[in-house]
């Protein structure tokens, strides 16, 4: 699939105008440069050729008025497309406020999804269209990468950490995404298809396919049960350990003073390495999780902590249009 | 139209030169004479380049078809990780500062030989003793990590035979680190009288700020791999996320050294451009002192760019700005070398002899990598182009249309110097010209793959991408051709070649000022340097039309 521009490959999300634009003005620059100093190269070539075996070029040392335009000018068109590209990449680094979230895990090799709801799905990912949708990105094994051309985006999946990327499907149709980052023999068959379909249609499909066990916020309640984790995370707060109601997208105090933002990454990390960050006013008593969880698993816990909010939510999943049904 | 530059009288090799000074496999593999240890490193690193090349061509075989057309895929991830790990480490690296800078910094500067001659020997069989490790490795069970040796892929997950890998990269460090300190310390201690820093031909100085690279970047790759192997090997958590390492660490360290050899790779490569252009221009080079300190410039900002290969992997914003700010400003210095190379054509004398055709040929083509590396560095836009085809074809566009043009246009420039003899002027122009060809034929389709989104160090890809990819392979055996072109005349010209003279082009520096081949020593007599770079106005002795002025001394001053 092609766009009407020559060799962009199609436009089907928020940044996609904006990276073809910067890559419009990066070529543009480059293309003058190229064929100016070309031109240059190729006319001193013929018209300063030898003329006899023994003539000698005249001897010019150097002129710094022209060095230093050709320092500064070029500066200054490097700040420009410094300062382009920085403006984009700090949108794409910031998922704005109420996104669709769907947890994306990476396996040698195969991509293993789940929206919301807990559907899941192997190398598909389906989104409606018009929506933020932030992808949480986790990996089992080696690195991997989430990349979709047609929205001009990727990020590093990276075992150990949570990445997250985002993005606005603003096309309904059918685009392959890949695995950028090599991680070994069958890198390249790791890929899948985006689907973005029309809001209603994508609720239509999402409560077409789920089931009451899959839930993340269900399972992730049974594991916090199983865990014995609610032993000491009481919801009202009186046990050894902080209640964890509405603690998420909430800034948490911390013992030494300094205070964090209870994003993913933070209840990721607090799970597999509890004494990390330890909350203000409690003991480190809690026992490390690293090795015992999967990656799924932590993705479940996650999901309910982030379903305590003060008020209860649905056990369809936060964030997700009401789903129509058939 | 005149091949030779001057029709001068028929020349004969001096009767004692180093080449056959002493005879024998003996006299050859104890030698301290820096120049038969750059013929040494010549045939090694011929070698190499050879074996990478092969892996090469069976890479681009097999992306004929969308299915992949040659071998599993377990197999091209090994081709493309060895092709990889032969041409970076065991050739680009030591391609130029061991090759031409052991022959000629020496002669250069006007000194008998290098300040720690055994040293310098000793280098060279640690390369060796690397790269055996390594071929060991090929040999038994392949390396399918990467050249990056992303881990945990290479310190878990890889099934080939990474720890040797490992093991012969970290010993071929210290091959790097010795060169790079014996050059600072020749370059510093060994200059002939009156031989200043700023007379100090441009090469010089771009092998000097290698060097810097070499002696404070290679102890961090070196260390960085020895880690992951100990990882591999003894389960130690450096970089595995399950033993409590970060695997990002790995990258910040890997990085850290392999951006700097970037420029370890292209610098010399610039040395030998900033001394063809002027010789070929009959002009000395516009802009001496800008060209000189932009090569430190590269040297040291070039350490504080490397987190821009890691702006996707979820390192803080604030870090991507100040490493996309720093890799902006690190191009600057590039940019103010093409223009005073461009700007010393105007109003030269300039022949189409074949280092010239390199020399214009590596412009033309560095401008493209170098342009290419402001779209890698531009923030937004890597988004979308890291990790894609976009990244092969910028990086050969620096490492072969920049380095490996630089160092085949510098043997054709100092061949005469090195052997005494000229090859065939013809057939050199045509390789030259193919292999410019060739090479934009096969990576310039690849920045269009990238773009439409082909990720790489793929065995197989969609079939929209296959007319670029049929076109890249078609450039690659243009290319292919183009480098075995050379091999073979040069290595006729050895024996066959006519005999080129002191002074066959002729340059300026002093390294022409005596027989070709040298002799073991170097000078009959300590040089003493009292003109100019690049000054063909008051040096009669070159027997060229001189501009009327007051002559100067003859640089065998015997005063």
């Amino acid at each position: 699939m092609q766009s009407q521009l020559p060799f962009y490959p199609d436009q089907a999300s928020n940044f996609a105008p904006s990276v073809d634009s910067l890559m419009t003005f990066l070529i543009l620059v480059s293309v003058f440069f190229s064929v100016a100093i070309t031109a240059a190269i190729v006319i001193f070539f013929f018209k300063f050729h030898r003329k006899s075996k023994n003539e000698i070029g005249v001897p010019i040392h150097g002129d710094m008025r022209l060095e230093v335009t050709w320092i500064v000018f070029p500066a200054i068109l490097a700040l420009a497309m410094f300062g382009w590209g920085a403006v984009v990449y700090v949108d794409f680094r910031h998922a704005p406020q109420d996104t669709l979230d769907i947890y994306v895990i990476g396996k040698q090799w195969m991509w293993k999804i789940q929206q919301p709801n807990g559907h899941r799905e192997i190398n598909e990912l389906h989104v409606p269209v018009g929506r933020d949708v932030k992808l949480v990105l986790a990996s089992e094994d080696v690195i991997h990468d989430f990349f979709v051309p047609a929205f001009r985006v990727k990020m590093d999946v990276v075992p150990g950490h949570y990445n997250t990327m985002w993005f606005r499907p603003t096309k309904p149709g059918r685009y392959e995404f890949f695995c950028s980052q090599y991680c070994g023999t069958n890198h390249a068959v790791m890929g899948g298809w985006v689907t973005v379909m029309e809001p209603s249609d994508y609720a239509a499909w999402l409560s077409g396919s789920t089931g009451e066990d899959a839930n993340p916020v269900v399972a992730g309640e049974k594991l916090f049960a199983e865990k014995a984790c609610s032993t000491c995370h009481l919801s009202n707060g009186t046990g050894r350990a902080p209640s964890l109601n509405g603690v998420y997208g909430g800034t948490v105090r911390l013992a030494d003073g300094s205070t964090v933002t209870a994003d993913e990454p933070y209840i990721r990390e607090s799970i597999l390495f509890s004494n990390a960050k330890i909350v203000a006013g409690y003991q480190p008593l809690m026992p490390s999780f690293q090795g015992q969880l999967t990656e799924e698993q932590i993705l479940s816990l996650t999901a309910y902590i982030k379903s305590l909010q003060s008020q209860p939510v649905p056990a369809t999943g936060a964030g997700v249009t009401a789903p129509g049904k058939k | 139209m005149s091949t030779t530059p001057l029709q001068a009288p028929v020349y004969q090799l001096p009767e004692e030169h180093y080449l056959n000074a002493t005879y024998g496999i003996r006299s050859w593999l104890l030698t301290t004479d820096h120049k038969r240890i750059a013929l040494l490193y010549l045939a090694s690193v011929t070698f190499f380049f050879f074996v990478g090349g092969i892996f090469a061509t069976m890479i681009r075989i097999h992306l004929l078809t969308p299915a992949g057309y040659l071998v599993t895929p377990e197999t091209y991830n090994k081709l493309f990780t060895m092709h990889g790990v032969a041409m970076i480490f065991f050739f680009l690296i030591p391609s130029i500062p061991a090759v031409l800078g052991n022959f000629l910094i020496p002669l250069m500067i006007g000194a008998k030989d290098v300040a720690f001659p055994k040293l310098n020997l000793l280098s060279w069989y640690i390369y060796i003793t690397g790269g055996c490790f390594v071929l060991y490795s090929f040999a038994t069970g392949g390396l399918d990590t990467g050249w990056t040796f992303y881990t945990p892929l290479s310190s878990v997950y890889s099934n080939s035979a990474v720890t040797p890998a490992v093991i012969g990269i970290f010993i071929n460090g210290f091959s790097s680190i010795l060169t790079g300190l014996n050059f600072v310390v020749t370059i510093h201690t060994m200059r002939a009288p009156g031989m200043t820093w700023f007379r100090l031909p441009l090469f010089v100085w771009a092998q000097y700020a290698t060097s810097i690279i070499f002696i404070l970047g290679t102890p961090v790759i070196a260390i960085t791999l020895l880690l992951a192997g100990l990882e591999r090997m003894f389960h130690l958590g450096f970089f595995n996320p399950a033993l409590g390492g970060d695997p990002i660490l790995f990258q910040h360290l890997f990085w850290f050294y392999s951006h700097p050899a970037v420029y370890i790779m292209i610098l010399p490569a610039m040395g030998v451009v900033s001394e063809i252009i002027p010789t070929f221009a009959r002009k000395p080079i516009f802009g001496y002192t800008f060209i000189a300190a932009s090569s430190i410039a590269i040297a040291v900002i070039g350490f504080f760019v490397w987190a821009h290969h890691m702006f996707l992997t979820g390192e803080s914003t604030y870090a991507a700005l100040a490493f996309s700010l720093l890799s902006y400003l690190v191009a600057i210095p590039s940019a103010v070398k093409v223009f005073n190379w461009t700007s010393t054509l105007y109003k030269g004398s300039i022949s189409y002899d074949t280092p010239m055709l390199y020399a214009l040929g590596f412009i033309g083509l560095f401008l493209i990598g170098g342009l290419t590396g402001l779209f890698l560095a531009c923030l937004g836009l890597d988004i979308h182009i890291h990790d894609t085809y976009f990244v092969v074809a910028h990086f050969h566009y620096i490492m072969v249309g920049g380095a490996v043009m630089g160092y085949v246009g510098g043997l054709h420039f100092w061949w005469p110097k090195i052997t005494g003899k000229l090859y065939p002027e013809f057939l050199a122009r045509l390789a030259a010209v193919m292999l410019f060809v060739g090479f934009n034929l096969t990576f310039f389709p690849q920045f269009i793959l990238g773009y439409l989104g082909m990720p790489r160090r793929y065995h197989n890809y969609p079939p929209e991408f296959q007319v670029l990819n049929v076109m890249s392979t078609a450039g690659a055996s243009i290319l292919a051709l183009g480098y075995l072109l050379p091999m073979l005349y040069l290595t006729w010209s050895m024996r066959y070649g006519k005999v080129a003279g002191p002074n066959p082009w002729p340059a300026t520096g002093l390294e022409w000022t005596t027989a070709s081949p040298p002799l073991t020593e170097n000078f009959d007599v300590t040089p003493v340097v009292d003109w100019e770079p690049y000054d063909y106005k008051n040096r009669p002795e070159l027997g060229l039309a001189t501009a009327p002025g007051p002559a100067l001394a003859p640089a065998h001053g015997d005063d």
